[in-house]
């Protein structure tokens, strides 16, 4: 094993991991609560194009640059994000489910827009560079600056998922899970679909955010063509194939898909000559799209379903679930 | 304010209303929103784009331009055929997939997310095999004619409008005049309801989906002669097309014309009035007004 490998081993999985962050926010609107949201891709973009403006040292023709602490440009991101999911929130989520699609999918398609246009703020086509990227000053060694980025992506991912964990399985994942299944019976029972639905949809924006921020960072340079509807689809496919309404299933299919996706453009390298590469590259969108309808139509829990949970305070019948429920594989 | 404004909108507005067509009706009866719509438009116009060619390598005769317009008879046969296609295309993908999820009862955003994956790989394919090289179905230039008070349409432009007022009120007496037209009007009331009455419902989704995809493929025809053909010509439609027919409000077929023209009016005044880059976020805006102000549409009704 050469430490190239290793280093490229530890560069795929930073990378598959702020797809799992992504992924675990998606989990929160979409698996936990039944939003269903096109435009993953444009609070991303926010998440890093805040955290981008929050760190970077002071650009001539910028806006900002106001060269900050890297936690709090990431916090500012996820904020950022969780604000605008708020507002889009607000907005639709009393309406029928699939506005909110539409009205997300337009959300995307306005921040690439902006991303693009407002160029005295977020650089316009060229993006923002110099990223304060993690670990920076031991750059000069490649295996350990891969790995401690690794670490702190590992880091956040496992405090995410305990949260997640936590919230799923307290009072108010139960109220989430309930409106997700019956709205006429949670409304029955005092609780106001419209506000919690409100909440999760925001948490989730927030943790996109995050993403955005973690990833914006690692990369070190950001532009509008990194956060187009493709990015949106990857992650759904992510979820999907993981399983939604599983934390673990969200970060098992963020690693499974980004590996079907470094591996099949590997394939797309090898197979084609270079002159049609970037057409045999559509062949790899088709992948996703195919995997989404036929997980949808054979096994539309994913790969591992999501797990019951009761409350903790009905031990007998939450053991006796536990072992009923647990996970058919 | 140029009035030239006016032509540029209403005949982009043409094509979102004929395109928004296709959406209100299979978003009332069969109650998603489809994001594959838009792939049925850039399927139609690319099937039609390679018959077109063919017809031509056949006999050069056929692609000599007619009359004042800059394509030959070529492009008439070829849009018929390309119809069918599109058509079949999209009962061949409710078989594979929107009708078995429906068979399973899944809910409306199982339907709204297949959609999407369908649309992906749609895409994804067209984009394989014609590549996103921008095609384009002729390369007659035209002299656009002056039509008084200083606007000037081409022929294809004036022709693409008159197709398109012509297709709206066909389809308009096809759902108001006949009993096809009852029966769809039915099932998007209601269902099982119309299903107890008599109504073949499954017969209702084949034909809402064979005119939805005629429709699309028109407007995507249209859109390929008015500007070009590129795999992601419907994908960029979906926004406009979407707030044309919330606007209008579902379901309703003269809403989504006229909304159609708005949306096209008002993205030709901002790209006059605030520049051409923020075209697209014109139809954003619409859409943001219309779910604050009056979610129905100008058409729909109030949801219970």
């Amino acid at each position: 094993m050469s430490v190239e490998l290793i280093a490229y081993g530890c560069f795929f999985l930073t990378v598959a991991l702020t797809y799992a962050i992504m992924c675990l926010g998606l989990n929160l609107q979409w698996g936990q609560t039944g939003l269903f949201n096109v435009g993953i891709a444009g609070f991303v973009a926010i998440g890093a194009y805040v955290s981008a403006l929050l760190t970077t040292p002071d650009t001539a023709g910028r806006l900002g640059g106001f060269g900050l602490p890297m936690a709090v440009g990431w916090l500012g991101g996820a904020l950022a994000a969780a604000l605008v999911s708020y507002l889009v929130g607000r907005l639709t989520i009393r309406l029928r489910a699939d506005y909110l699609a539409i009205a997300t999918f337009g959300i995307a398609a306005a921040v690439q827009l902006c991303a693009l246009n407002l160029e005295p703020v977020t650089g316009g086509p060229f993006g923002i560079g110099f990223i304060p990227r993690p670990f920076a000053a031991e750059a000069g060694n490649p295996l350990l600056f891969s790995l401690l980025n690794l670490a702190l992506l590992v880091i956040v991912v496992l405090l995410l998922y305990l949260g997640l964990e936590r919230l799923v399985r307290s009072p108010w994942g139960r109220v989430l899970r309930a409106i997700r299944e019956d709205e006429t019976a949670a409304l029955a029972l005092g609780k106001s679909a419209t506000r919690f639905r409100l909440q999760a949809f925001a948490i989730g924006g927030g943790i996109m955010g995050l993403a955005g921020a973690a990833q914006a960072h690692f990369i070190g340079f950001i532009a509008p063509e990194n956060y187009l509807p493709m990015l949106t689809f990857q992650v759904w496919a992510m979820l999907i194939v993981g399983g939604s309404g599983n934390n673990r299933g969200a970060i098992l299919g963020a690693v499974l898909v980004w590996g079907i996706w470094a591996v099949s453009a590997a394939l797309i390298a090898a197979v084609f000559d270079p002159a049609q590469q970037a057409r045999a590259a559509s062949l790899q969108i088709a992948i996703i799209g195919v995997a989404i309808c036929a997980v949808l139509l054979l096994r539309p829990q994913g790969i591992l379903g999501e797990i019951r949970t009761i409350s903790r305070h009905l031990p007998s019948r939450a053991g006796k679930a536990q072992t009923a429920e647990s996970r058919p594989e | 304010m140029n009035p030239q404004i006016l032509v540029d909108g209403l005949i982009a507005g043409a094509m979102y209303g004929l395109g928004a067509i296709g959406v209100t009706l299979t978003y009332s009866i069969l109650r998603f929103a489809n994001f594959a719509h838009s792939e049925l438009l850039t399927f139609g116009a690319y099937a039609a784009l390679a018959l077109s060619s063919a017809l031509g390598v056949l006999s050069a005769g056929l692609l000599a331009p007619l009359g004042p317009f800059s394509f030959g008879w070529s492009l008439p046969l070829a849009a018929i055929t390309a119809m069918a296609l599109t058509g079949l295309l999209a009962l061949a993908v409710d078989a594979v997939l929107f009708g078995r999820l429906r068979a399973r009862r899944s809910s409306i955003i199982v339907m709204v997310m297949a959609s999407f994956g369908a649309a992906l790989t749609l895409r994804s394919l067209l984009e394989f095999v014609f590549t996103s090289k921008p095609a384009y179905f002729t390369r007659e230039l035209q002299i656009a004619l002056p039509l008084g008070g200083g606007m000037r349409a081409t022929p294809d432009q004036l022709l693409a409008l008159v197709l398109a007022i012509a297709l709206v009120v066909a389809v308009h007496l096809l759902l108001t005049r006949t009993a096809i037209g009852r029966s769809m009007r039915a099932v998007s009331e209601n269902q099982a309801l119309a299903g107890v009455v008599g109504v073949d419902v499954r017969r209702v989704i084949r034909v809402v989906w064979l005119l939805g995809a005629v429709l699309a493929c028109v407007a995507g025809i249209m859109a390929g002669l008015l500007v070009q053909l590129r795999p992601y010509m419907g994908f960029d439609l979906l926004l406009p097309l979407f707030a044309a027919a919330i606007l209008g409000g579902i379901g309703s077929v003269p809403g989504a014309m006229l909304a159609g023209l708005i949306v096209g009016l008002a993205e030709a005044g901002t790209v006059q009035l605030v520049g051409a880059e923020w075209r697209t976020a014109v139809a954003f805006i619409i859409l943001v007004l219309v779910l604050l102000l009056r979610p129905h549409g100008l058409f729909g009704r109030p949801q219970a």
